[in-house]
């Protein structure tokens, strides 16, 4: 459902709910937080690069989580870096996003058993919304993961996040 | 260019009690052995000296060396006899392109080696992950603090000692899978 297949009652009006007006605005510029952990981070940048393009999709690296719609966690989250990622979390603005790239931060990945160091999945510290599994995720699997998300933001009410999500 | 044996037998002459048998017969590099104590002055000697001048110490490991002793008595009860950890020196001179390898032995109840690092500087943060992995203290070390786990890390804990445990929580955050 896109905002530019509603009808026209004449040129240059569009007619549309100003809930999905916010939304595509929304969804329209995710701007991550410029933010790599590990190997997934090399196919983060791969998928930022002109090949793949992020930014077709409005996607761009922001150096501030002050000015970030999402992250994206690409990597191993050690214990210690998990309570940078919590603390750089709170410090972006509402509505805000997270995407898990990869294995390690999905689940601790092949750190799961004898991984001292790593904490076992992102979302035991901030809430997930879309998990891409890979290890690490080919840039292909990243994009349908900002697809999903957003197809999930395209869903939201302004009444509640995530209505029909 | 000297061989480690013969660098063997000038150490020997030099320090006699402290230098402790030469391993050759493993299916790895040559290493000698030092006692904890005498480390310190042996590396400055090689280092030193005009024919050996081991400039770059290429490594600094240490290693926990496996060897608990465990008993059961008939009443089930379990006694551990602590066994030893070992610091490993992989030397270099650049200028005669020979190398050498030492090992320090120490018992795991009382893990003191003397630092090298007045010696060769890269063993400062090689010394670190020694006491932040394995629990060895280096002696006159100017900054012995961990290196890679988190500095609230709980006192005297080292996660690659072959009897570590991992905690349950750390700040909270669950541990294990």
């Amino acid at each position: 459902m896109g905002i530019l297949d509603k009808e026209f009652a004449e040129g240059n009006v569009v007619v549309a709910k100003a809930e999905d007006l916010l939304n595509w605005a929304r969804l329209s510029s995710i701007w991550q937080l410029s933010f790599g952990l590990a190997c997934c981070a090399i196919e983060m940048m791969a998928t930022s690069a002109s090949h793949y393009d992020f930014d077709r999709f409005g996607v761009m690296p922001r150096p501030s989580p002050r000015q970030a719609d999402a992250i994206i966690i690409s990597g191993t989250v050690t214990l210690k870096m998990a309570t940078r990622i919590k603390r750089l979390y709170e410090q972006m603005p509402d509505p805000k996003y997270i995407i898990s790239m990869g294995s390690c931060s999905n689940c601790g990945g092949p750190y799961w058993e004898h991984g001292y160091h790593v904490l076992k999945g992102v979302d035991r510290v901030i809430p997930v919304d879309v998990y891409v599994p890979g290890c690490p995720p080919r840039p292909e699997a990243l994009l349908e993961g900002l697809l999903k998300l957003q197809e999930k933001i395209r869903n939201e009410s302004m009444r509640k996040k995530n209505a029909n999500a | 260019m000297r061989t480690p044996e013969e660098i063997y037998e000038m150490l020997k002459n030099q320090f006699s009690d402290s230098i402790l048998e030469f391993e050759s017969e493993l299916p790895v590099e040559k290493f000698i052995n030092v006692s904890p104590s005498q480390i310190h002055s042996v590396s400055k000697y090689l280092k030193d000296h005009l024919d050996l001048q081991f400039d770059c110490l290429m490594c600094l490991s240490g290693t926990d060396d496996n060897n608990d002793e465990k008993t059961t008595d008939e009443d089930g009860n379990e006694t551990v006899v602590p066994g030893t950890l070992s610091v490993y020196y992989n030397l270099h001179s650049i200028k005669y392109n020979h190398k050498v390898n030492l090992r320090v032995k120490v018992q795991k109840d009382k893990p003191e080696v003397e630092s090298v690092e007045n010696i060769w500087k890269t063993a400062n943060w090689h010394e670190r992950e020694a006491f932040d992995m394995i629990g060895i203290k280096f002696l006159n070390h100017p900054d012995l603090r961990r290196i890679l786990m988190p500095e609230d890390w709980e006192e005297g804990s080292h996660p690659l000692r072959k009897d570590y445990e991992n905690p349950e929580f750390y700040q909270g955050m669950k541990v294990p899978y």
